[in-house]
């Protein structure tokens, strides 16, 4: 039915206007939809305008970002890998930039995803879905394989005509073509998403020697066959049927939240209109169905707000390039509130309102979970001491009726370089310290490497005659000269029932 | 959409025509993504019959193509787990029990080693924090039958403890009551004694008449005033440290039937390099000397 020719009223109104027309169908109209049907392909035709060349914009800074910032090197010292954003599975670290994770500090990451996710309810209730419309993932590589699809296949209508002809040797080599480009894509982008695990230059090297190790590669084979499905096959699918925000979002929009509203006070009732004809007691909405022949999701936004509608605004382009053909104002199909529609149908001036509760309480709870973040990550403490009391035995009598305990210290250095830190124990009793392999007793000084984490066994003796209880608290304390810094820790000294 | 079919009114969804009491089934499809991981689940499953180890036979089982078998790749770990190790394992074979104590790496192989060495075939007596048992040494203290220095402790390890090995060490404490040497009362008066050389005891005649017994039949092991003596196993007994316990009775039981408790050799059954690991372990559980 997509292929059927245009009717001849049809093709002489578009000689009258200069506007083209379009038979295209919204095949994802929910009313359109039965349920044993097979997916109908959706062949957007090109948009051209203000949102389009936003979206190729943040489509260029979304890639160039994805795929230079493994190439980012960032100088930490001899003891440290130098690329800026590294997840260093084997050693355990995460590196962004100026900071660096330990596994034990995997809580940044929960802030950072409680932010990122606040961030998406702000935009949301601002802006609608503007995550889905121009910098998701899908979004993005979707339209990239589309540009694809163009540039071999040529726009919408040809693209029919196309997948309607019987299979000549010139239309396999135009579809072999773009199926190897779209692998090629495919394969790029899980290979980018490796140098984010390993040193991004020694893995481009050994990638090409196919000396990588293995899972580097399925890593890729991986994300290129899932890229290649989600971009070049599933596209709209993914975000109907596949992804839970479009369920989500319902509760993060509001009636003053902007979202691509058709205006239906103002297109309606629609029809063809002929040049030089009256525009009095009809609608602007010529019915030229542009808007509909460039939607990616196959919907009609004259339908209203639709669960499949990310948002991308093409068919405002699409809607506003008609309408400067036609003679008429710009802006049938454009960003508005929901209440902004009803107050413009009933005549009365319309309202902006980004200030409202709502966004304020996400801008407030991200405020609170920042700051949080930042105090947490700027007050972090570069030495850390952990003391593991032995349980078994839990002391040891000595000939003389002294008694002896036994430590684990674990002692975190993040610094970049060897630090010499001076052991010390203090509590009620006089205990005497002395560390495994260190001859020094008298308040032993301890190497710790760079960026390491190193155990020490460490004794406590007590005189018989000094033990009060069968428990004393006793504290450690590691102390750096250099950079005037003391740890301590808690613990006790246990010995006999008294 | 297939004709002909009916529709539920309420959720728009065509029914399978069956009807049970007015209530029709719906006949809601599967996802195709379903459909699909199902099948590539069934061609997968076929897949694995042919490639992988999966059907039992009477005495045997189907081995599969690729001759997967996971007790080979145990196997095969372990021999991987044992190379990577035998650079460290030759070094501690080649030096000196001192010459590992003083290499911090060799060191914290060796202690890795003998605490799991130590674990498999040492816990059993000695507990696995080696905090010991009556009859079996704690091996923290300072307190040493035989010597704590790391040559006396791999001795020890090495050829045992009143073991079946030609060169174990032997130590041999009578049973003075069972064999006739002291009456009862002497045996008593000893043991009055030898409490007495660590702590208070009241009855001091008990006291003197044991000194004058144990001048006579325990200094040759024990030493004058209970020192002890290593070169012959004998405990010091003017310590806090007791073998079997410090209580009268057991004092009275060690005199009267003697003591021969054994720690087998091991030279036959672990390896130098182990046996190494096992002595440099011990050593450095805090009594080493």
């Amino acid at each position: 039915m997509t292929t059927k020719t245009p009717q001849p009223s049809l093709a002489r109104a578009a000689a009258a206007t200069g506007v083209e027309r379009s038979t295209a169908e919204a095949v994802n109209k929910a009313s359109q939809r039965p349920l044993y049907e097979k997916r109908r392909k959706i062949h957007p035709k090109a948009a051209h305008g203000t949102f389009r060349r936003l979206k190729w914009a943040i489509m260029a800074v979304t890639l160039a970002i994805y795929y230079l910032t493994p190439w980012i090197r960032w100088d930490r010292g001899p003891s440290a890998p130098e690329q800026a954003v590294l997840i260093d599975i084997p050693a355990r670290r995460f590196y962004f930039f100026f900071i660096e994770i330990w596994p034990q500090e995997v809580y940044y990451l929960t802030g950072l995803l409680i932010v990122a996710a606040l961030a998406l309810f702000l935009a949301t209730s601002l802006f609608g879905r503007v995550w889905c419309g121009y910098s998701c993932p899908q979004t993005v590589w979707t339209d990239l394989f589309i540009a694809v699809e163009y540039m071999l296949e040529g726009d919408r209508a040809a693209r029919i005509r196309g997948d309607a002809m019987p299979w000549t040797a010139a239309k396999t080599a135009r579809k072999a073509v773009k199926h190897v480009l779209w692998v090629a894509i495919a394969v790029l982008t899980g290979g980018a998403w490796v140098f984010y695990f390993a040193d991004a230059p020694i893995l481009l090297a050994d990638l090409a020697r196919f000396q990588a190790p293995p899972v580097a590669y399925i890593a890729i084979g991986g994300l290129a066959f899932t890229t290649y499905m989600l971009g070049g096959i599933a596209r709209e699918q993914m975000c109907t049927y596949m992804c839970p925000w479009p369920r989500l979002q319902a509760a993060m929009v509001d009636e003053d939240s902007l979202v691509v509203t058709y205006r239906e006070y103002r297109g309606e009732p629609r029809g063809l209109h002929r040049k030089n004809e009256t525009w009095e007691g009809r609608g602007d909405c010529i019915d030229c169905n542009q808007c509909v022949a460039v939607c990616p999701m196959g919907i009609d936004i004259r339908d209203g707000q639709q669960l499949e509608c990310i948002t991308c605004a093409l068919c405002i382009d699409a809607c506003d390039s008609v309408m400067g053909k036609v003679g008429r104002p710009r802006g049938l199909i454009a960003y508005d509130t929901l209440a902004n529609l009803d107050n413009r149908a009933a005549g009365q001036p319309p309202r902006l309102r980004l200030l409202r509760l709502r966004p304020a309480i996400y801008v407030a709870l991200i405020a609170v979970v920042s700051v949080f973040m930042l105090v947490t990550l700027g007050t972090r403490a570069n030495l850390e001491l952990n003391v593991l009391r032995d349980r078994n035995p839990l002391y040891v009598t000595l000939s003389d009726g002294g008694v002896r305990n036994g430590y684990t210290l674990k002692i975190i250095n993040k610094l970049h370089r060897t630090r010499a830190l001076r052991l010390s124990a203090t509590g009620p009793l006089p205990t005497r310290v002395s560390v495994l392999g260190n001859p020094s007793t008298d308040d032993p000084v301890m190497n710790v490497g760079a960026d390491r984490l190193v155990s020490f066994r460490v004794f406590l003796t007590v005189p018989a005659t000094a033990l009060q209880g069968e428990s004393t608290a006793v504290a450690f304390a590691i102390s750096d000269s250099a950079t005037d810094t003391q740890v301590t820790y808690d613990s006790v000294f246990r010995g006999p029932a008294q | 959409m297939a004709s002909g079919k009916e529709v539920d009114q309420t959720s728009g969804t065509e029914t399978t025509g069956h009807e049970w009491d007015g209530i029709k089934e719906l006949d809601t499809p599967l996802p195709r993504w379903w459909l699909w991981t199902f099948y590539a689940c069934v061609i997968w499953a076929v897949g694995y019959w042919v490639l992988m180890p999966a059907w039992p036979l009477i005495d045997s089982y189907t081995k599969g193509l690729l001759g997967h078998s996971q007790r080979a790749s145990v196997a095969e770990s372990l021999a991987q787990a044992r190379l990577a190790q035998s650079g460290f394992v030759r070094r501690i074979q080649a030096s000196s029990l001192d010459e590992i104590e003083g290499d911090p790496a060799l060191l914290e192989f060796a202690l890795a080693g003998g605490r799991s060495a130590f674990a498999v075939n040492c816990s059993q007596c000695h507990g696995l924090g080696a905090a010991g048992a009556p009859g079996y040494p704690n091996l923290n203290d300072d307190d040493w039958l035989w010597g704590g220095s790391l040559d006396d402790i791999h001795q020890t390890i090495h050829f045992g403890i009143r073991s079946d090995h030609d060169d174990t060490r032997v130590g041999d404490m009578p049973a003075f009551l069972r064999d006739e040497i002291l009456e009862r009362t002497q045996v008593e008066d000893v043991a009055a004694y030898v409490l007495s050389l660590s702590k208070d005891v009241e009855d001091a005649a008990a006291v003197a008449r044991g000194a004058d017994i144990f001048a006579e039949e325990c200094v040759a092991c024990h030493q004058e005033g209970g020192a002890g003596s290593r070169e012959l196993g004998a405990p010091r007994l003017a310590d806090g440290i007791w073998l079997y316990g410090s209580t009268n009775a057991t004092l009275i039981q060690t005199i009267a039937n003697g003591r021969a408790s054994v720690m087998p050799a091991w030279a036959d059954r672990l390896d130098a390099a182990t046996i190494k690991q096992l002595a440099i372990y011990v050593h450095t559980l805090g009594g080493g000397e």
